[in-house]
């Protein structure tokens, strides 16, 4: 089923035509922010220059830290007054990425989601229970808007009360859901244990951290869902921007709206076809915050074969990141975060190490820090007090529940050049 | 009266809880020749603190510090205590009286009498209380 079936079934040739007419608008919309400008003087280019697909290599990239440094409206195009929404998303160092809306945004984005929804599968018939966080966060008003657009009668579930979770699958027949995967077995789990028959559930979309195949045959196991891959990102609206179809083979990207570039993450150099590297798009129809080759740090492939669908080229499933960040839980964190967090806290020293293990299917991140010399008075209270600090510290900064293990002073490994102070043992499923 | 004379340095060490480190601090001890007259151990979550009264407590930190351990010193006072029934509730009740809080305690039992050993949150009220009520408090220097 097409939401939209001549953009989602375009020709490539007319594609083309239809990605350099927003390229150029894009870098138009560009010429108004500030780091742009600057980009652009800096490489010696003007926005004239960029009149097609082949000008897009005379563009430096733009990196997650770029827009870290233009917080909080430094990348908006438009003025506040065209902004209709903001969503903001984890950052490095504590601040977050701000991403703004204009009306038009809001209409494109949920757009984007309804061909997703379509596309496999759902319609006016079905009942949809988006349980995402619905705040700052894209992922949870991304679906909504978008779910509703498609008619799919909506509920906005949010996050916790597993036990109402199940309830409402039950009792409202429930037949699409939206979460974490590690929330989706979760779920399952809870459903078995409370005896209640929730199999009036079809479909279940699962994004926000990447999963395996392993997990798949379990999340249709358990919970009797086809399950269905979603990505996405705020920096690019949200979740939407690539999506499984019914094939489960890759996941298609909308082409009139991502303009995709696959780089070796080292060199910066392009990768063809079934050469797997970093992604990087320019998004071709964001108003508010448009970007120009963003470093998305996700590893993937564009696939050679076409999708009996009738879709444009997919991307291969996504198999980790470029960067040092984690997706715990659905939310990002960069250890520098926790790092951070530390550096304020004068009883614990600033080396660290962090393990994240998946326990129950849920992902747990447990942090070992050292309890410093200097600030120790022989008191269990005072330490218990500082475990309870850091761990609510952390809380705050990551939004994340974390066990914090202190240690003895000189038992962490010091690291000479780059850090391992992550160990992710959530590989081993 | 000087109520210095009455506290008693206790070494409590930040110990991870893992085998081995007990054994690490008896044997620098051992090695030292300091002879711990009662420890205990507190225990959290994955941690705990040691904590022992010892005849070279100079000797003891700068061994175990030397170790790499988290040492710190803590006044505690020790109090002769009645080796029989209602002998902790003497203590307890003449401190409860004057609203002196017991942060934590631990005791032994000698072949005459036994010995308690308290953290308390008012040090120098509490040895004068128990001077003042007949109670016979162990000098630092008698074993340090």
């Amino acid at each position: 089923m097409f939401w939209d079936e001549a953009i989602e079934t375009i020709k490539p040739g007319d594609l083309k035509v239809l990605q350099e007419k927003r390229l150029r608008e894009t870098v138009n919309r560009c010429s108004h922010v500030g780091f742009y400008q600057k980009l652009f003087r800096e490489a010696g280019i003007s926005p004239s220059d960029i009149q097609n697909l082949e000008d897009l290599q005379k563009i430096p990239f733009t990196q997650k830290s770029d827009l870290r440094e233009g917080y909080p409206f430094g990348f908006m195009a438009v003025p506040l007054r065209d902004i209709v929404r903001i969503h903001t998303t984890s950052g490095t160092t504590g601040k977050p990425t701000v991403v703004g809306y204009t009306a038009g945004d809001l209409n494109s984005w949920s757009d984007l989601i309804a061909r997703n929804l379509t596309m496999i599968g759902l319609t006016k018939n079905d009942v949809f229970q988006n349980m995402v966080n619905m705040g700052m966060f894209t992922g949870g008003l991304g679906f909504h808007y978008g779910s509703e657009k498609a008619g799919i009668t909506t509920l906005p579930a949010g996050t916790g009360n597993t036990k109402r979770q199940i309830e409402m699958i039950h009792d409202f027949g429930v037949t699409a859901i939206h979460c974490t995967p590690s929330y989706g077995l979760h779920l399952a789990e809870a459903a078995s244990e409370m005896n209640m028959d929730i199999s009036s559930l079809k479909k279940g979309i699962f994004g926000a951290e990447p999963w395996s195949e392993k997990t798949r045959i379990e999340l249709q196991e358990k919970l009797g869902v086809e399950a269905f891959d979603s990505y996405g990102m705020s920096e690019l609206y949200g979740p939407g921007v690539a999506f499984e179809c019914p094939e489960h083979n890759g996941l298609h990207i909308w082409h009139d709206s991502y303009l995709v570039e696959i780089i070796d993450p080292n060199t910066g150099e392009n990768l063809g076809p079934g050469e797997r590297g970093e992604l990087v798009v320019t998004p071709l129809v964001k108003e508010a915050m448009p970007l120009l080759r963003y470093r998305t740090g996700d590893i993937t492939m564009i696939m050679d074969d076409e999708c009996p669908c009738g879709r444009g080229p997919k991307l291969a499933r996504f198999t980790g990141r470029s960067d040092d960040m984690l997706v715990i839980r659905g939310i990002n964190v960069f250890p520098s975060q926790i790092e951070h967090v530390l550096l304020e806290i004068p009883e614990v020293g600033n080396h660290y190490m962090v393990y994240v293990d998946r326990i129950n299917h849920m992902d747990e991140m447990t942090i070992e820090v050292e309890v410093s010399r200097e600030n120790f008075h022989g008191e269990l209270a005072d330490l218990k007090r500082v475990q309870n600090n850091v761990m609510k510290a952390l809380r705050d900064v990551l939004e994340l529940r974390t066990t914090i293990q202190l240690v003895e002073p000189g038992s962490l490994p010091r690291f000479e050049g780059k850090a391992k102070r992550v160990i992710d043992r959530r590989g081993a499923e | 009266m000087s109520c210095e004379h009455y506290m008693i340095r206790q070494i409590s060490l930040f110990s991870e809880n893992k085998p081995g480190r007990l054994a690490a601090m008896a044997k620098a001890c051992q090695e030292e020749k300091v002879n711990i007259l009662a420890f205990s151990i507190a225990e959290a979550e994955g941690f705990g603190v040691i904590r022992a009264l010892v005849d070279k407590p100079d000797v003891a930190y700068k061994k175990l510090t030397e170790l790499g351990f988290n040492v710190a010193f803590t006044h505690v006072i020790a109090v002769e205590m009645r080796d029989e029934p209602g002998g902790l509730y003497d203590i307890a009740s003449k401190l409860s009286e004057a609203g002196i809080n017991i942060e934590y305690s631990y005791a032994f039992s000698g072949k005459s009498k036994a010995i308690l050993i308290l953290r308390v949150d008012q040090v120098e009220e509490a040895i004068r209380l128990l001077i003042s009520n007949a109670f016979t408090l162990i000098a630092s220097d008698s074993i340090q």
